[in-house]
């Protein structure tokens, strides 16, 4: 089996700032990967820069995703081609609703995989399963996209458009960040639930907490723009016990 | 007298003879004008070029009934009364026949004495005489009109909607359409005054003037929809004189035009008088739209909450002009005022204006105004969701204003006004098909 995704000495910039140094990374189909450190890492920004972010350019070293260099796809192409960032802050759009917003990238995403586009009756059923699933009530659909919701809403609302969209590489930025123990147990049954041997996860994350409920395959330390180093689940319970300034002062 | 001056003045058609001296009125009114310039503030954005180099200066030919333009109007779910003209000329095919009980809608042609006594009272009472240019022409060239007159206390539930059409004629011609309203104190209704045309390009310049009288306690939530083809030349407003206790709340739309200016004017005259007015414009291509607003308030705690967004693409212009007057003896007035603004092209232009001029000092006012570009954070969101750059500044574009749709006190009003907006903003409709 290929990779699904293979990072080589990564380096980016955002506003003239380099912020990834040589960041390397191979996920294979079916992985779970949590990606922990220190505040200012740059853990969001491997994520952005994944998923195409204007204003987070890379600068050197290559990533492919699917055997393609993914920066040869513009944003909208990576998400069509599989690829999934759940935000830290997903933004709020008033005016537009969270239904028309879940049904256009629904279509877009089908369309590109040559699937035939849902019916409204069809997309309706499925969306309201998917609201179940993440414990948001239906008027959620019927809101502007993310607007008034909580902070915990919002992560749902992330989620139900993960399990819509059927990502191959969904990657999970903070989304346990500010969650109490019922919405992160959500969070963790909705992700397990979706795993699976063709698909991929990367956590990014601050803390143990998370790992707790979906257990990773392997864990790696971001620290200072690069990996530092890598393990199994038992590296994030040292890490707990530890903090990142051992690794920090070795990066 | 500049030669459009005088060749207005001579488009003067046969009125009612009860309403003589109001046309003699608007006539030497009118006469006595000069054309605005860049250097007149009132239409410093707004040039009137279109209107004087056309060749609009003449009568409608006589319509023909029965023609099939309801789709022009029809708005599905909104079951609603309705006096319909095309051209200025009542059609009977396009109008109600029976009123409810306390709605006396008539035309001033078929006015009894009784009825025009009141019109004849009442009209012009609003229009702050000499003000507005235009309504000077409209009184000039009053031939027809319509009178709305709601009986003390009565209540009509089922909404009312003049349909003020347009359809191409072999020649240019103009109309001055002119409607009063007089809701007697308690009474309430829902009026909806909808301008639009047949899809051809059309060659009409269309003044519209209505004045609406809101006495003590009286309710009335107005739509004001100007959707003509745009190539229809549009110039008018809607005058509102609000006594003790009234409420209005307005809703206008405005797509641009060749030329199109409208003046809503809110007087608050008697004390804790509400008025939301909220409004939305639209302009594309080479169009251009200019919204003057003025809230009077004359008297002690009245409140008024306005808000207008529009967007401009293309080499299109929009103007805003928000005037809130609060005279000195207008204590306790609460007053907010927002203009937001998207430009969706760097040739697009809006000049928006918020004006506050308060001469009482224990009063609560606030007004902004924006203009900005799509939002690239937002945009980021959609494309990492899949969806096209051009999808998503279709939808981030109708969400912008479809905020306000969501908020109109009849639903069906914005299902209607969905997918002709949306269509707006998307020359694809592949483009527009989930928001429509």
């Amino acid at each position: 089996m290929s990779l699904l995704l293979s990072i080589k000495n990564l380096h980016a910039e955002v506003q003239g700032k380099e912020i990834l140094k040589g960041l390397n990374l191979e996920v294979n189909p079916g992985e779970v990967h949590a990606i922990m450190g220190p505040n200012g890492s740059g853990k969001s920004t491997l994520g952005h820069v994944l998923a195409g972010r204007d204003g987070y350019e890379p600068t050197k070293g290559k990533v492919k995703f699917l055997g393609e260099d993914l920066f040869e796809m513009s944003t909208e192409e990576r998400a069509r081609n599989g690829l999934f960032l759940a935000f830290q802050y997903p933004v709020e759009i008033p005016g537009v609703s969270n239904m028309e917003f879940l049904k256009a990238s629904v279509d877009a995403v089908r369309d590109a995989r040559g699937l035939p586009v849902l019916d409204s009756v069809a997309f309706l059923k499925l969306a309201r399963e998917a609201c179940k699933a993440v414990n948001l009530d239906q008027n959620f659909l019927k809101r502007g996209v993310n607007e008034g919701f909580s902070g915990g809403e919002k992560k749902r609302n992330e989620l139900m458009q993960m399990m819509l969209l059927e990502p191959t590489l969904a990657i999970l930025d903070e989304t346990d960040s500010g969650l109490d123990i019922d919405a992160l147990q959500v969070i963790a049954s909705g992700v397990n639930g979706m795993r699976s041997s063709e698909r991929s996860f990367i956590l990014v994350t601050h803390y143990q907490r998370l790992l707790d409920y979906i257990e990773p395959d392997f864990v790696h330390v971001l620290a200072r723009g690069r990996i530092v180093k890598s393990g199994d689940k038992n590296l994030a319970l040292e890490l707990e016990a530890r903090g990142y300034g051992w690794l920090e002062s070795a990066a | 007298m500049s030669d459009f001056i005088q060749q207005a003045l001579q488009l003067n058609p046969q009125g009612q003879p009860w309403l003589a001296e109001l046309k003699r009125l608007g006539a030497s009114r009118w006469a006595e004008s000069t054309l605005p310039t860049r250097k007149t503030e009132a239409w410093k954005y707004t040039r009137l070029r279109p209107l004087e180099t056309g060749n609009y200066l003449a009568h409608p030919r006589p319509v023909r009934t029965g023609d099939p333009i309801a789709e022009h109007y029809q708005i599905a779910g909104l079951n609603s009364l309705q006096l319909g003209f095309v051209a200025g000329q009542y059609q009977a095919a396009l109008s109600t026949s029976q009123w409810p009980e306390g709605l006396t809608l008539v035309r001033f042609s078929e006015a009894t004495a009784e009825q025009a006594k009141l019109i004849a009272s009442h009209i012009d009472s609003l229009t702050e005489r000499g003000k507005h240019l235009f309504a000077a022409l409209n009184a000039c060239w009053l031939e027809e009109g319509v009178f709305l007159h709601l009986a003390v206390h009565a209540e009509i539930a089922q909404p009312i909607q003049l349909v003020w059409l347009t359809t191409r004629q072999d020649a240019g011609f103009s109309t001055a359409q002119r409607l009063l309203v007089l809701a007697e104190p308690g009474a309430q209704a829902t009026l909806v005054e909808h301008f639009a045309s047949d899809t051809a390009e059309q060659n009409s310049f269309t003044n519209g003037i209505s004045e609406i009288v809101l006495q003590a306690g009286a309710r009335l939530t107005y739509y004001r929809l100007n959707l003509e083809e745009e190539h229809a030349l549009h110039i008018g407003g809607a005058h509102f004189g609000l006594a003790e206790g009234a409420v209005l709340n307005a809703f206008c739309l405005a797509m641009g035009s060749s030329l199109k200016r409208l003046d809503l004017v809110v007087h608050h005259l008697g004390e804790s008088a509400h008025c939301d007015l909220n409004g939305v414009y639209l302009a594309r291509r080479d169009q251009h739209v200019d919204i003057h607003s003025c809230i009077e308030h004359a008297v002690p705690r009245c409140t008024t909450e306005e808000i207008f967004r529009g967007i401009v693409g293309d080499s299109a212009q929009a103007v805003f002009n928000g005037r809130i007057h609060i005279h000195a003896q207008a204590q306790k007035t609460s007053a907010r005022l927002s203009n937001k603004n998207l430009l969706t092209s760097a040739d697009a232009e809006v000049d928006t204006k918020p004006e506050l001029e308060i001469y009482a000092n224990d009063v609560q006012c606030a007004h902004g105004a924006t203009v900005a570009q799509l939002d690239e954070q937002l945009l980021y969101y959609f494309l990492s969701r899949g969806i096209s750059r051009r999808e998503a500044e279709v939808m981030l574009s109708f969400g912008f204003i479809n905020e306000l749709l969501a908020c109109l006190a009849h639903p069906a009003i914005g299902d209607y006004l969905r997918p002709l907006l949306a269509s707006h903003f998307a020359d694809d409709p592949q483009l527009a098909r989930h928001i429509a």
